[in-house]
């Protein structure tokens, strides 16, 4: 196991680290922006390095003073968190380069799993279902209106370098193809400084499946099970739950059969999330692999009762899976909600500021993930996102009222919250019922 | 006068006179190598040592601690100084700092052997190059950017620094 490890990240996640760190005995060494200085989170680490000004791209992204700062501190590995570095190839290069172990995948598997198109093609070699779409890139609009004929709308143009919702536009005819396709590759270029787009069907009030995996550096691979992360909006999630309940038994094991085969054939070591869409027909198909730990880990920790983080550590450390496959059980349904700083009832406009009054939820079921305290100041300049909620109980309804409750009882004052939100969908007939599809919430809400 | 010694709340508490011994030698080594901070690990104990920054002296700012008076009646410590002797930098007013830009290793000298770019007392221009900081094995030049007289340099040769860490203190022309 190491010694001391950096954690190249903020917030959340820098916390989540730092005790799965301290759990096995571990030093963790934190980075912070100037924005980031009062953050109590950073007195937990071992040592704390202010690494530059709020800007992300002087501080949380740039990658010469994050490794000097591990330099400097003498770490082993740095762990990239999620977002910012974490799926950034040039980072996990120079870390190798450097001699520090990057607690992820190797340099290949996600480099050959970050170009979506390069995937899609894993993905037939492996017989795992793909969508409909181009074989490669789509070069320019004519290529793009032949094979989206061809296909038949409606049709989904995506950036083959990252995700997130960027990049991405959805298209009902010729007209429409036209603009969305230079605009889908204007938007790509300036989000990952790739601008190649590719084309795929597009699947009707889809469920959004994903499967959590994990594997070591010598092709041993487990699963985690699922997550079903259909409540989205603007492709960005609000809940999350594990077990997906639109799932029988059969499709279960197919599709996390399916999610091992990527990994293995990518040669992917370390933790992993294989992303599916399953349509009206619980027919399912691959859509990309997010090489990182991922927000919603938690939901899948809950019901198997591992700790991911600690795997993560683990097997960069050089540990091998010594568990089967059948020693991966899952009891219950959990849930997750995401507290942004946004008004919902101001199309989720966001709201930073000081928070002067915040008492999280807490009681049997609860966990609650955060970085946040009373007198945090919410700043402009990273991402929304404030706490996560998260439940554990035995069935979806009694996991559902236990979210409702904790939910209720969360004080974050004055500023606005996507509290309410949550609760207005986690009230919603179709919510409860299990009748949603990714474009549930921009429908009713 | 006597220089205060710094603990840290959670260090290890001192049982053997040999252990005492060994603390004193560290004490020594510390200030015949003008460290400002030593830690040694060994298992599940652990030492840390802190030495405060000297103070300098003031005039007419009365002594703490025990003093020792020589038959003629001065102070073992006083160096006379003619009134009007200029106050400690720390309390100075309107200090220009200099602050890391980047994250590395402070090098006051360009070399091993060389003497420091700058140090006390020296005259700084905003070109001059006051300090290296190493990252990622380059050697950056970091120049003052302000104009005037070196007071203060509450870093040592070799130390880590961070983002905005001051570096040295200037006061200005």
């Amino acid at each position: 196991m190491f010694s001391r490890i950096l954690i190249a990240n903020r917030g959340e996640i820098a916390l989540r680290i730092i005790r799965a760190c301290h759990e096995l005995g571990v030093e963790a060494v934190a980075v912070y922006s100037e924005a980031d200085k009062d953050a109590p989170y950073l007195r937990l680490a071992d040592e704390a390095i202010c690494i530059g000004p709020p800007d992300c791209a002087e501080s949380y992204l740039n990658i010469p003073r994050i490794i000097s700062a591990a330099e400097i501190s003498d770490v082993e590995a740095i762990h990239p968190g999620y977002g910012f570095l974490a799926e950034n190839v040039h980072f996990a290069q120079i870390c190798k380069d450097c001699g520090i172990t990057f607690i992820g995948p190797p340099v290949e598997a996600m480099q050959l799993l970050g170009d979506k198109v390069q995937a899609r093609k894993l993905a037939r070699q492996v017989k795992v279902p793909v969508v409909d779409g181009s074989e490669g890139t789509i070069e320019n609009e004519s290529e793009a209106l032949k094979l989206a004929n061809q296909i038949g709308y409606p049709v989904i143009i995506k950036a083959a370098g990252g995700g997130g919702g960027r990049g991405m536009r959805v298209v009902h005819n010729d007209i429409s193809l036209r603009s969305a396709f230079s605009a889908a590759h204007a938007e790509a270029e300036a989000a990952f400084g790739d601008g190649r787009v590719y084309l795929e069907k597009y699947i009707l009030e889809p469920r959004h499946v994903e499967v959590q995996v994990l594997a070591d550096n010598e092709g041993n691979a487990l699963h985690f099970f699922e997550r079903d992360c259909s409540i989205q909006r603007r492709h960005q999630k609000m809940i999350e739950e594990s077990p997906c309940p639109a799932l029988d038994k059969q499709t279960r094991e197919e599709l996390c059969e399916a999610a091992l085969r990527m990994i293995k054939e990518a040669n992917y070591v370390n933790a992993a999330t294989v992303e599916f869409l399953l349509d009206k027909d619980k027919k399912f198909y691959f859509i990309e692999v997010n090489a990182r730990i991922q927000v919603e880990h938690p939901i899948t920790e809950m019901v198997t009762g591992h700790d991911l983080i600690k795997w993560q550590l683990k097997i960069a450390s050089g540990h091998t899976i010594r568990i089967s496959q059948k020693n991966i059980r899952r009891t219950g349904v959990a849930m997750e909600c995401r507290i942004n700083a946004e008004d919902p009832a101001n199309n989720f406009s966001p709201c930073p500021g000081t928070i002067t009054e915040y008492l999280p939820p807490g009681g049997p079921g609860v966990r609650v993930d955060t970085h946040v305290h009373q007198g945090w100041t919410v700043s402009t300049k990273y991402d929304s996102m404030i706490a996560k909620v998260i439940v554990h109980q035995k069935t979806r309804t009694e996991a559902i009222a236990t979210m409702k409750r904790a939910l209720r009882e969360f004080v974050v004052e004055p500023i606005k919250t996507t509290i309410p939100a949550c609760l207005d969908i986690l009230s919603h007939n179709l919510f409860v019922k299990n009748k949603v599809d990714t474009g549930f919430v921009e429908r009713n809400f | 006068m006597k220089q205060p010694w710094g603990r840290r709340k959670d260090a290890v508490m001192v049982e053997k006179d040999t252990d005492l011994q060994k603390i004193r030698e560290l004490i020594e080594i510390m200030k015949a190598n003008d460290l400002l901070e030593v830690e040694i690990k060994h298992g599940d104990d652990r030492i840390f040592l802190k030495r405060c920054q000297p103070q300098p002296q003031q005039v007419g700012v009365p002594m703490v601690g025990p003093q020792l008076t020589s038959p003629t009646g001065l102070s073992s410590t006083g160096v006379s100084a003619p009134l009007g002797q200029p106050r400690a930098p720390r309390q100075e007013e309107n200090l220009v700092e200099i602050k890391s830009p980047i994250v590395g290793t402070f090098y006051a000298t360009p070399s091993p052997d060389s003497g420091p770019y700058v140090e006390v007392g020296s005259r700084v221009t905003p070109q001059t190059i006051v300090c290296v900081i190493e990252a990622m094995k380059v050697m950056n030049e970091i120049k003052a950017e302000t104009g005037g007289t070196i007071v203060e340099v509450p870093v040592t040769n070799g130390q880590a620094v961070e983002y905005g860490q001051v570096l040295f203190r200037v006061r200005p022309d």
